[in-house]
């Protein structure tokens, strides 16, 4: 890690904008704009959970129902009770801040597997809800969405779309670059690196872990929010036990402890089944094969590990 | 006045008594030792007294303030900061980051200004820096302030995690080992800084197996065997006492003043 | 005993039992190797699918059927051999994503080599339902819970009298001692991820004409096995029988006199109140961590 953290973030950051920026000269029809604004979505919720997982060592496999609490908050309040979308999303998402927390607490006293089954068994008790309530939800067909809409104003067309997603992906990780680089980040990373040396030194290794979650969770019910409005209906198949096996994929796959390997992971693996639409019944095949390889051969993930090879290269003082 | 009350202190794991019936005083403003064979309790006594373990019984008093029963950090936050007989070095971070985590009882920072990086943020990450490099030199590290953990030789690992322990501001500062592992330059200059720790008016406790280190260094030592305490006092007194001679040197050579040099 | 509740009863045991084979499998491997297998449920389906697909094409049950618990093994000795390790050593997260992307993969092949349809296997001796002190029992049923109890006290044999049984034991209790007497860990490992597909895919096969068999028959069944496993005590054998029956008999219950559109959440929900409460599960070990 670089003695310039302040360098590294700024410059990180600008070049993200940049890629922002300069992307749509790459984007011919709707449908790239489609596959930029899925990444981007993608992109905040394992830009949170990357937090989570790479900088505070904990897992979860139970994300997925985060994103679905965020997008079947905004539905429900939006299409039964004629709430305006953004009241709802702010609305939605502190409710799911506090789910997040008072689930939190108990659930983050357990490590390892023990975690990951509880994340688990969260996440799928909130799929199995949102699947069987029909009566609010739509059950398995899912229901329509109105879309976004500002004083009355709706906010849709792929290009709006594509520089909404844009700006809130570059404020998601600003946000968690600035947390990392903090005492907040800095009592996350000593937790994950010896949780009892982070206690020892005045760290309250529950109330950080519980704080880091709620985060995440937020971050993944924002674009949770956002994917509803964007799509124009949400139904329960984007809040599987699959789904949440992606995301940790994609933040593992593109690097933990590293924000940017996380927008990088998302970005890789939500194009690569789209390039991979000709052998698509290959899909399921190549991306276990993808999961099991980066794990075996890359374990710190792609970003860091290329870095590390990049480092040392450099001739040695 | 005593620093740190233990009464009848207990702690059983599942029928194995790992200390019972432990009472002693630790006064302010000196370094007191523990010693004693292995498997003698010394290390769970030491996780006893900083919160890792829960007592199964007897009581903890910190500054007339009861700690039984507490969680580590709370134990931290009284003014208790230890190192540990295996490092628990944040490998994943910087030497300077590895010393600022222990300044993080003292510093407020709230979640908003971390995320938003208010400029208060900024001024005290600064501070923040500035004292723990300080810190490093003051424990000798002068030269590994811009080093990464992972890189850094073990001798200086322990330093820094008393560098660590110090940021927390502790009134009580225990050392598990702090010369295991080290070579005979090393565990001179430990020495020296447990002295320069005490004389700077920290109350240090030190768990120790070199003999030489423990008597030059120590004003009270407090001896265990089979988890319980077996002698109490200054070294003088603890080097004459013939049950302490006997659990180190066997029954045949209690009655004879034990010779001062080294370990056995 | 109204014939409601024994129905629930006798249904709640027969799918218990088929938790309790995968709960099995689970901890066999968990204790040989503190790897939480989240491939395990593809050896149900293996076991399942290749059984009607070799009964389609003509061979007969038993043969297909002892063809498709060895296929089942065979897998679960590629797992061991080139998924796991290759990892030795890796943090939980790792492995955990290693297992998944194994099950991810297994599925994705499934779908190649059958398809996405759902298959029913015959019963092996009929659909005529027995009558039993009011409620209704199809004769599968007895199946299952026969060879579930045949396999418990065949494994409690293996464990016992056997060298190989008694290593696998050896090893998940301490495995450098393991290794100084002379038992071959890596063999063990091999062996422990052999047996456990094979139980899975006898619970596969079994259950197949009750419930139907697909691609994606693994995913519930393993989850739920897993949870059944967490209920017993992880890495106790008697604990995956105990937590599978349970199970099974919770679920079946809940479902009959609470709600059954909930029937899938009970276990998880079990999940998470073992977790919470009672970590090292009804027969589990409680342990202290050493600092």
């Amino acid at each position: 890690m670089p003695a310039r953290p302040d360098l590294r973030r700024s410059s990180g950051l600008a070049a993200l904008a940049l890629v922002v920026l300069l992307l749509p000269l790459a984007l011919q029809n709707n449908y790239h704009y489609e596959v930029a604004i899925l990444v981007g979505l993608n992109a905040i919720v394992c830009v949170g959970l990357n937090l989570l997982i790479g900088y505070a060592g904990q897992i979860s496999l139970g994300h997925a129902g985060f994103f679905g609490l965020g997008a079947y908050g905004s539905a429900i309040l939006t299409v039964r009770y004629g709430w305006p979308p953004v009241g709802a999303m702010l609305a939605t998402t502190a409710g799911v801040a506090l789910v997040a927390w008072v689930i939190g607490r108990p659930i983050l006293r357990m490590r390892g597997h023990y975690l990951a089954m509880a994340t688990l068994g969260m996440g799928i008790i909130i799929s199995i809800v949102i699947a069987t309530e029909d009566r609010l939800t739509g059950g398995p067909d899912g229901m329509s969405v109105p879309p976004l809409a500002l004083f009355g104003l709706a906010l849709a067309g792929e290009r709006l779309w594509y520089w909404m997603v844009g700006g809130v992906l570059l404020v998601a990780v600003w946000l968690a670059l600035n947390l990392v680089d903090s005492p907040h980040g800095r009592a996350l990373r000593a937790l994950h690196g010896s949780e009892i040396g982070a206690e020892v030194a005045g760290i309250d290794s529950a109330s950080h872990k519980v704080r880091v979650f709620v985060i995440s969770a937020v971050y993944a019910a924002v674009a949770g929010s956002l994917t509803a409005h964007y799509a124009g209906f949400v139904t329960p198949s984007k809040v599987t036990f699959f789904h949440s096996i992606e995301l940790v994929t994609m933040v593992v796959f593109g690097g933990m402890a590293s924000t940017f390997g996380a927008v990088v992971g998302a970005a890789l693996l939500t194009t690569l089944p789209q390039a991979l639409t000709v052998f698509k019944e290959y899909e399921m095949v190549m991306f276990g094969a993808v999961m099991m390889l980066t794990m075996i051969f890359m374990p710190k993930g792609l970003v860091p590990t290329l870095a590390a090879r990049f480092a040392s290269r450099r001739p040695s003082p | 006045m005593s620093l740190l009350r233990v009464e009848q202190l207990g702690k059983e794991f599942g029928g194995v008594r790992a200390v019972a019936e432990l009472d002693f005083a630790i006064p302010a403003a000196t370094v007191f030792s523990i010693i004693g064979p292995n498997g003698a309790g010394k290390t769970t006594l030491l996780n006893l007294l900083t919160g890792v373990y829960v007592p199964t019984s007897g009581r903890i008093v910190f500054e007339e303030r009861e700690l039984t029963g507490r969680a580590p950090y709370e134990f931290a936050a009284c003014g208790i900061a230890r190192t540990f007989q295996n490092l628990q070095i944040f490998f994943n971070m910087s030497a300077l980051e590895n010393v600022m985590v222990g300044r993080h009882l003292h510093e407020r920072c709230g979640l908003p200004a971390a995320l938003f990086r208010f400029p208060s943020l900024g001024r005290s990450e600064r501070a923040a820096r500035t004292e723990c490099e300080e810190l490093m030199r003051f424990v000798g590290l002068g030269q590994y302030s811009a080093a990464q953990s992972d890189a850094m030789p073990y001798g200086a690992l322990k330093r820094l995690e008393i560098a660590r322990a110090l940021a927390t501001r502790p009134r009580l500062l225990l050392l598990d080992e702090p010369a295991a592992g080290l070579n005979p330059t090393e565990t001179l200059e430990i020495d020296a800084l447990i002295s320069k720790l005490a004389a700077s008016g920290i109350t240090v406790v030190l768990v120790e197996h070199n003999m030489r280190l423990v008597m030059g260094v120590s004003d009270h030592i407090l001896v265990l065997d089979y988890g319980k305490q077996l002698a109490e006092g200054t070294a003088e007194e603890v080097r004459r006492d013939p049950k302490v001679i006997e659990a180190y040197l066997g029954a045949g050579a209690a009655g004879e003043p034990a010779p001062a040099r080294g370990a056995h | 005993m109204s014939a409601q509740f024994l129905q629930f009863l006798l249904a709640g045991l027969t799918v218990g039992a088929i938790y309790a084979l995968v709960a099995l499998g689970f901890s066999i491997i968990y204790n040989a190797s503190q790897v939480i297998n989240f491939a395990q449920g593809e050896f149900v389906m293996i076991g399942g699918m290749t059984t009607v697909s070799l009964t389609a094409i003509g061979w007969p049950l038993p043969f297909a059927i002892a063809a498709a618990v060895l296929a089942a093994a065979a897998v679960g000795l590629a797992l061991e051999k080139f998924a796991v390790e290759p990892a030795r050593g890796a943090s939980v997260v790792t492995l955990i994503i290693i297992t998944i992307g194994a099950s991810i993969l297994l599925r994705g092949v499934a779908t190649l080599v059958w398809d996405k349809n759902i298959h029913p296997l015959k019963a092996f001796s009929g659909d005529a339902p027995i009558q039993m002190g009011g409620a209704t029992l199809v004769p599968q049923s007895l199946w299952v819970m026969g060879i579930t109890l045949v396999v418990v006290l065949l494994l409690t044999w293996f464990f016992g009298r056997t060298l190989l049984g008694k290593a696998l034991l050896a090893t998940s209790h301490n495995r450098l001692a393991a290794q100084l007497v002379g038992i071959n860990v890596r063999h063990v490992l091999l062996a422990s991820f052999g047996l456990s597909a094979a139980l899975g895919a006898v619970a596969g096969i079994l259950v197949a004409p009750i419930t139907f068999t697909s691609w994606d028959v693994g995913v519930m069944l393993g989850l739920k096995g897993f949870a059944a496993a967490i209920l017993g005590g992880m890495g106790s054998g008697p604990g995956a029988v105990l937590g599978g029956l349970l199970l099974g008999i919770i679920e079946s219950m809940g479902a009959g006199y609470i709600s059954s559109a909930y029937k899938d959440a009970i276990a998880f929900v079990v999940i998470l109140a073992v977790l919470f409460f009672l970590p090292s599960g009804l027969l589990g070990k409680r342990s202290t961590d050493r600092v």
